[in-house]
């Protein structure tokens, strides 16, 4: 588009620039701004006192500050995470994030693909931890079908393992970006080294290193493999030296203290204030944990901790995260003991196709497995709201179900997009060099955010 | 401490537009401390939809519904609001006052079904560019029918 070919807003002043510019969505001066709007970019969420609303709103000069695109920096600000930063020299006054720039409609295409079809879809939200997202919308779909407590024994304990070590793989990650963000590069080697041991398990049990499919409404999509005891086993033993070699390389260290403690600070009021969850709320001293405060699966039958930080910094987040792996593993170990034998899915007709095997000796069986994989199953009437704990804090799948064998609407409560709310409070009064711990610090993932 | 395994029903509420404001902030101060969710389903080709059999009288069906979860901490419970929005009047409270962290959640149903929140304090697109036509998440909004949209693109 030419520069000539501006379209204006008939009746507003405001133009919607040529090229990259997302007009009245990007920061604004201040003096465009209402005083509201001013608040809330500077990360105001709770009742100020005067002096301090005096102090933000409208008598700061512009000719001091500047406005800037931070980044690129953490992996996700390489062309999908934009934030706009304020600055007063060093300083950050505001900051917008600007997203949008992963958005393929997943929501939409989520009603065009039957509940077989649906994990499909979701698996594709939070890449980081696809098992999770898989894992909530089948629980919903169940839920709506009315067999949510009918699941074999032995599919739910499945899901629990997977979970787990899709936890410990999303954490991993964290601290290969957290760690090459701060400028730990050899962090982000032995991150993604040691996640990729995971992802192997991944692949040999679900055929893929990520965007698996195997969570399936009814259960999972086939057993676990020969050896997999071992395969894990192996895992949790590996893990606890590499952690603690990770301990040595960075929690002790005083460069890394210096660069996360104190920095992007959140009280438990604001986190509550601005619906965050998972690490975030749990840094600020507040113990809130889906698996443990509203259980799901059977987390109620195993022993872990909630691990809460105390003064709500990104040195916090991290080593909540660095924790949360520890319990992961306290949980698989539990999961290995109580794996029990049975069916991995649910013998209901209605959901679960027919075994491969029959498919060769029956022509029934034959139709009932073509119905399934191309109409899908019909889905009763109704709409269900399903929460559980992701690495990133509590994501949901609200469906609406018209009775046919498609959502008729299909929402993902997506833990990053709400999270990074949080990023303009955390970001008020500090350096530039600490918005990019604070970007790291609150872990998202583009692909959810912008689903 | 009660656990919520088990077939529960889920806490669902059908609250009047004229109402809502009222009603986030009642149940703000019986405790419901967080706004986990805020989205809106368009039932234009499913016009019945489901609703408790008690309130089916009482309620005029809208096309547009916004959906509200609320989380109390406290005492480990959720409850879901249900808003009827007409098409006609499609403007609705704002409950960023109450609960900041809607800010994003108001915005994208902004966005996607071209609700508006009055009171909101940057109600722009968030996830669509700037100048996009029409709201995707509506049910008459054809995707396979409307050219792709790219910017900057010499038409």
């Amino acid at each position: 588009m030419t520069t000539t070919e501006n379209t204006t807003n008939s009746g507003s002043a405001e133009v919607v620039a040529a090229g990259t510019s997302e007009g009245r969505q990007e920061l604004q001066l201040r003096k465009d701004v209402s005083t509201k709007e001013i608040l809330r970019g500077s990360g105001a969420v709770l009742r100020m006192s005067e002096s301090e609303v005096a102090a933000l709103a409208g008598t700061q000069s512009e000719d001091q500050t500047m406005i800037i695109n931070m980044g690129p920096q953490h992996p996700s600000t390489h062309g999908v995470l934009r934030l706009m930063l304020e600055l007063n020299g060093e300083t950050v006054l505001r900051c917008k994030p600007v997203i949008g720039y992963l958005h393929t409609g997943m929501e939409k295409t989520g009603e065009s693909l039957t509940f077989m079809q649906g994990a499909t879809n979701v698996t594709r939200m939070d890449y980081a931890s696809p098992l999770n997202n898989e894992l909530v919308f089948a629980m919903t779909t169940e839920k709506l079908l009315g067999i949510d407590q009918d699941i074999p024994e032995r599919a739910v304990w499945i899901r629990m393992l997977l979970s787990e070590l899709n936890r410990i793989s999303s954490h991993l990650l964290f601290l290969a970006t957290n760690g090459m963000d701060i400028g730990a590069v050899s962090m982000m080697l032995y991150g993604f080294r040691e996640r990729e041991e995971v992802l192997r398990f991944f692949q040999k049990v679900t055929g893929l290193r990520m965007n698996h499919n195997f969570i399936r409404p009814g259960g999972v999509a086939a057993d676990l493999p020969a050896g997999w005891r071992d395969e894990v086993l192996n895992l949790i033993e590996a893990l606890p030296k590499r952690l603690a070699e990770y301990e040595i390389l960075m929690t002790g260290q005083p460069i890394w203290r210096e660069r996360l403690q104190g920095v992007g600070v959140i009280t438990r009021d604001e986190a509550i204030a601005l619906s965050a969850t998972g690490p975030i709320l749990r840094s600020t001293g507040f113990s809130w944990d889906l698996r443990r405060d509203m259980p799901y699966l059977r987390y109620d039958k195993v022993e872990f901790d909630v691990i809460v930080g105390s003064y709500g910094d990104a040195f916090d987040r991290y080593s909540i995260r660095l924790n949360e792996i520890r319990e992961s593993m306290r949980i698989v170990g539990q999961v290995l003991d109580a794996m029990p034998q049975g069916d991995y899915r649910i013998q209901d007709k209605k959901v679960t196709p027919p075994p491969r095997g029959r498919i060769d000796e029956s022509m029934e069986a034959l139709i009932h497995h073509f119905k399934i994989f191309t109409e899908g199953f019909k889905v009763p009437e109704g709409e269900a709201y399903v929460a559980i704990e992701s690495p990133r804090g509590e994501i949901a799948c609200y469906i609406a179900s018209d009775g046919s064998s498609t959502p008729y609407r299909m929402h993902v409560r997506a833990p990053s997009f709400i999270n990074i709310q949080t990023m303009p409070l955390m970001m008020r009064g500090g350096l530039v060099a600490d918005a990019v711990a604070v970007i790291s610090s609150v872990d998202p993932v583009l692909g959810e955010v912008d689903r | 401490m009660a656990q919520v395994s088990g077939r529960v029903a889920d806490d669902v509420r059908f609250v009047a537009k004229t109402d809502y404001f009222k009603t986030l902030s009642d149940l703000r101060t019986e405790g419901f401390e967080m706004c986990v969710d805020l989205t809106a389903v368009d039932y234009l080709t499913h016009p019945g939809r489901t609703i408790a059999p008690e309130v089916a009288d009482q309620i005029s069906l809208e096309r547009f519904e916004v959906v509200v979860n609320l989380l109390s901490l406290s005492q480990r419970r959720r409850v879901r609001l249900r808003v009827q929005i007409a098409e006609s009047d499609a403007v609705i409270d704002s409950a960023f006052d109450l609960y900041p962290g809607t800010e994003a959640m108001e915005r994208e149903v902004f966005d996607m079904f071209g609700i508006k929140f009055s009171g909101h304090p940057d109600l722009t697109r968030i996830l669509m560019p700037e100048d996009w036509q029409g709201h995707p998440l509506r049910k008459d909004y054809a995707s396979g029918d409307i050219p792709v949209q790219f910017k900057g693109a010499a038409s």
